[in-house]
């Protein structure tokens, strides 16, 4: 167990570490950051001194190895077009990301469990075509034409839901289902297919047998076993929202990091987008990190 | 087997693969009457089938079909709506946009390069990731760990945003779109195919190819790519209509396929503008983009419940 945690703990150091440089790199790539703060009639001089100020003159591997001293200390630097450190920048934005995230989660969960069991327990049965159905369908849907959709029914039909900005939770409900709804598909599969797995198993016909009620073999002995995956997924999927959250934020206009991160791109904020891609890509490999270990732990194959 | 604990982490692979379900492994028997008529038998398969080849032959035959030049402006016919509303007529069945272009015609255009992007964008992560995965699964030890890293590494980028910048570093445009995506979408390939191939591996045809002394790319190409042919073919759909889902998320944030270029994706984001007074601008591509996508995972589905007829439950 400990050799295992220690290897998969190896791993995750060594993948950030090589994230952290392609995402250094593809950004230097990005064209020369001095002239586009100076402007197009900067002088050479002046292009030197900013050059100089933003330590643009040294080497490329100095320059690598001083921006991640810096984002192991937590600072990335400034950004080019807000008067504000990166590090500030991100962490105003966060909560709303976070926020949004949450009820994402919320609204996948709620709909891929009952309808993940509903379809295990009846396979083959119009319940379960229904359940497929909705999977399908969420599958095929692109998710900014869903939000859209929300918004010309719910906000500007009804008009029982703001359309766009993150001023209050009211906000967060057609983003946080447009996200969980595109989320829900692959989960409900998970659930259904482990759910069978489970229902198959010796142990709850030995449960059926000893005379347990439905309830009780259903909801103690099954689901139980068949969640563990399930938990896994959804911590995985938890990281997956926060790079999926660039296109439902810019649609319902939600300040949070993912909207941060398109508007940075299309202004080429470099050190914005570095910190941005850094910080999604560690949290996604920290949370897959912490579901190998809940899998391991739960599940004796891998413990031994 | 290794002695030490699988590196692949159980979660990823979980990911990767229980989204797709169960995969078909073992000699896929396309021309098998039992195929046909399993396939026959199949309704959503038929029907997404029937889909596809409806928007391949609009796309194919879009010069011969569209009533308009999709570029064609005309300021006189602005935001002119479709049939089926107050004051839409047969001039224009879908309306027209808000620079007075033909919808029906920029439709029809579109699914080209859906269509497009798709195809290339899955030839190219189907190449990189099949090899990949073929041989980390083939040779395991020392490649499986650094193929198994790569994985990692590529699924620890977020794709959107690597995407977006790279495009706004390099400039978009159709060709950089299907670079990108398709150097980004090759990791469910590579999981699958690995697994797949780990599978086969050690059964009894490969060994007794080994022990007759084959070569090892005849055995790869010979006795195990039949054999995994037809997970391939399903992660294929469904990668497919991931990339088309990418390409239009990434043309309506801007920085896909650039205007005029009838994309769907771009068409919903400029019929963004209208969204109070005339949504029909951007229901109509949206609906196109989920038809298409829809009828690819429909075919996807199908074939792997037609070639894994034991794996149904």
């Amino acid at each position: 167990m400990l050799g295992y945690l220690a290897q998969r703990l190896g791993l995750a150091v060594l993948v950030c570490l090589t994230v952290s440089l392609i995402t250094f790199s593809l950004l230097s790539a990005s064209g020369d950051i001095a002239s586009a703060i100076a402007g197009e009639e900067a002088t050479p001089q002046q292009l030197a001194e900013i050059r100089a100020e933003l330590g643009l003159d040294r080497p490329w591997l100095v320059r690598y190895l001083g921006w991640l001293g810096g984002a192991l200390q937590g600072d990335f630097g400034d950004s080019l077009f807000f008067r504000e450190t990166v590090a500030d920048l991100i962490i105003h934005r966060l909560p709303n990301t976070l926020l949004l995230a949450a009820m994402s989660l919320g609204v996948m969960l709620s709909l891929a469990i009952p309808l993940g069991m509903l379809a295990a327990f009846r396979p083959n049965t119009w319940i379960d075509r229904l359940a497929l159905s909705i999977a399908v369908l969420g599958q095929a849907m692109p998710n900014f034409w869903f939000g859209l959709i929300l918004i010309v029914v719910f906000a500007l039909n009804f008009g029982v839901l703001p359309a766009s900005g993150s001023s209050t939770t009211w906000h967060f409900i057609m983003p946080a289902i447009a996200l969980g709804y595109y989320a829900t598909p692959p989960m409900m599969r998970l659930t259904r297919a482990g759910m069978i797995e489970v229902l198959g198993q010796d142990y709850i016909r030995t449960a059926h047998a000893k005379g347990l009620s439905m309830k009780r073999v259903l909801f103690k002995h099954a689901l139980r076993n068949a969640i563990i995956p399930v938990v896994a997924l959804t911590v995985v999927q938890f990281g997956n929202m926060l790079g999926g959250s660039v296109v439902i934020e810019t649609v319902f206009g939600i300040q949070g990091v993912g909207y941060l991160a398109w508007e940075s791109i299309t202004r080429l904020d470099v050190p914005v987008v570095q910190a941005l891609m850094l910080l999604v890509a560690v949290f996604y490999i920290v949370l897959v990190l912490v579901s190998d270990f809940v899998n391991a732990w739960l599940d004796p194959k891998i413990r031994k | 087997m290794s002695s030490f604990p699988d590196p692949t982490s159980q979660v990823t692979e979980q990911a990767a693969g229980e989204a797709a379900g169960p995969l078909p492994v073992g000699r896929a028997r396309w021309r098998d009457r039992d195929f046909t008529r399993r396939a026959l038998k199949h309704t959503a398969f038929l029907l997404g089938c029937t889909i596809i080849v409806l928007i391949l032959a609009m796309a194919l035959l879009a010069p011969l079909i569209a009533p308009y030049d999709p570029y064609a402006q005309s300021m006189a016919n602005r935001l002119v709506p479709p049939i089926w509303m107050d004051g839409g007529s047969w001039v224009h069945p879908l309306g027209t946009d808000g620079l007075g272009r033909d919808y029906l015609s920029r439709i029809i255009y579109g699914a080209r390069i859906s269509l497009l992007i798709g195809t290339f964008t899955v030839l190219c992560s189907g190449l990189i990731g099949t090899t990949l995965g073929v041989l980390a699964g083939y040779f395991g030890g020392r490649v499986d760990l650094v193929i198994n890293f790569i994985i990692m590494t590529r699924l620890t980028l977020p794709v959107i945003m690597v995407a977006l910048a790279v495009v706004a570093i390099v400039g978009s445009s159709l060709t950089v779109v299907i670079l990108v995506l398709g150097l980004l979408l090759w990791d469910r390939f590579a999981v699958v195919m690995r697994s797949a191939v780990m599978q086969v591996r050690s059964q009894e045809y490969v060994q007794s190819a080994r022990a007759l002394g084959c070569s090892t790319p005849y055995i790869i190409v010979r006795e195990i790519m039949p054999n995994i042919f037809g997970s391939l073919v399903v992660i294929a759909t469904f990668e497919m209509a991931n990339a088309i889902l990418l390409e239009a998320a990434l043309s309506f944030l801007g920085l896909g396929v650039q205007p005029p270029i009838p994309s769907w994706g771009l068409m919903v984001a400029e019929g963004r503008n209208y969204l109070l007074f005339d949504p029909w601008l951007i229901m109509i591509p949206g609906f196109a983009i989920f038809m298409l996508v829809l009828a690819i995972n429909l075919m996807g589905d199908g074939l792997r419940d037609i070639l894994t007829p034991e794996n149904r439950n």
